[in-house]
């Protein structure tokens, strides 16, 4: 079965596709807020899922939003069926993992145009969620933070099995969501298994105000893996 | 021992991962030993061993488990509870003579119980997530315990612990499977009582 995977440039979106693959991707598909506050879409270094497709060697889709709650399922319906039109697929795989919010929405537009709508992370353990992407060899970074226990010093930094560790007592003690589920922080993945080259970030910044932080890549390459 | 069922269009699909996986997850917090089959699997050598089966859920689009009902042919005669979810549910309501119909429900959906039963003790109305395209009509030998504005969502044979729900309760209703569970074998077979 031929596959799009909603693809933010995320570990679980990466994820997501890694596990796609039993079936068939045909191509990432990503919606490119302008609103940062994206309901429905994580925003931090969006634009740079092209390189990541690139490094995947996958055809990616692309349709701007402006990020508006209800105007993002229009949005999202719509680069689902530019993957129908341009690549054939049949259905849809997503990284949702808790968000009702976010299935429902996602079920509904596959219902309406009649595809396959797969959540292949539904309902995981997110400790074990955490600990399987690291241990698969996947490589992400902190690209933004939206809760006070993860202050500025996360931003930018690698998720390897220290700071996984390090998450996971921080998501204990302030009981946070471990996978960033309610949008506590945002990640960038650098490199994944079914990736052909990876990324490396040659510059970034960082902005952090009240809880709120964000790295932003400013330039990164392709280098091999 | 439990056996969780998968009805999913092949064994070892993605959505043996969404419909099946959260389900042995919660049956093996409940100190539970699982066994795991696809409907196109034999099961009558497991049968005989097991405390009660839970039947999943399945994708939106995914109806093949109707068309090979007679998979399902040794639901009638297993004496133990069973649990059919969603999908698991339809199978359930036709292998016992009723029916199922176009009917969509998708989200969080408000649950009303209208018949009491040990299931659903202790509530009245709740919300759950529901996600199909089509609803039972129940035959006569089963009670309707719950609906919705999508349909009918939980049901009860009238003799034996079977029972059939719409909505996932997977999904932030866990409460519901692990009282199931506790219907299966209070106290018995479980890996802890092993051990």
């Amino acid at each position: 079965m031929k596959l799009g995977v909603l693809f933010s440039g995320g570990k679980d979106s990466a994820y997501a596709c890694h596990r796609a693959m039993e079936e068939e991707v045909a191509c990432l598909i990503t919606v490119l807020p302008s609103n940062p506050e994206s309901y429905l879409f994580h925003t931090p270094n969006i634009s740079l899922t092209s390189l990541q497709a690139e490094a995947a060697g996958l055809p990616q889709v692309t349709v701007p939003s402006r990020g508006v709650e209800e105007a993002e399922v229009a949005d999202l319906s719509r680069a689902i069926s530019l993957g129908v039109e341009q690549h054939g697929i049949e259905g849809v795989v997503t990284g949702a993992i808790r968000s009702v919010y976010q299935a429902t929405r996602i079920q509904r537009v596959c219902h309406d145009l009649d595809l396959w709508c797969f959540n292949p992370l539904w309902q995981r353990d997110e400790e074990e969620h955490l600990e399987e992407i690291v241990s698969s060899g996947f490589r992400f970074l902190i690209s933004g933070v939206s809760a006070a226990p993860l202050g500025e010093a996360w931003l930018g930094r690698e998720v390897d099995g220290a700071a996984l560790d390090e998450l996971k007592a921080v998501a204990r003690r302030h009981r946070m969501n471990p996978a960033g589920e309610g949008g506590e922080y945002e990640t960038f993945v650098l490199d994944a298994p079914f990736f052909r080259k990876r990324i490396e970030v040659l510059g970034a910044s960082r902005e952090y105000r009240g809880d709120h932080g964000i790295y932003r890549i400013g330039e990164a390459r392709l280098v091999q893996r | 021992m439990i056996l969780v069922l998968d009805l999913s269009y092949r064994p070892g699909s993605l959505s043996a991962d969404e419909f099946v996986s959260p389900v042995e997850r919660i049956v093996r917090e409940e100190r539970y030993r699982t066994t795991i089959r696809h409907y196109t699997d034999p099961v009558h050598g497991d049968l005989a061993s097991v405390d009660g089966a839970i039947l999943c859920g399945t994708a939106l689009k995914d109806f093949g488990y109707l068309e090979d009902l007679e998979r399902f042919a040794w639901l009638p005669s297993f004496p133990r509870p069973v649990l059919g979810i969603c999908a698991g549910m339809q199978v359930t309501v036709r292998i016992y003579g009723g029916d199922v119909h176009p009917e969509t429900g998708i989200g969080m959906i408000g649950q009303q119980v209208v018949a009491p039963d040990p299931l659903l003790t202790g509530k009245d109305s709740f919300p759950a997530y529901e996600l199909h395209c089509l609803s039972v009509t129940p035959p006569p030998s089963f009670r309707v315990l719950a609906t919705s504005p999508s349909g009918v969502q939980a049901v009860r044979h009238r003799e034996r612990p079977v029972y059939g729900v719409m909505f996932h309760p997977e999904v932030r209703n866990e409460w519901l499977i692990r009282r199931f569970l506790s219907l299966c074998r209070p106290g018995k077979r479980r890996t802890d009582a092993l051990m």
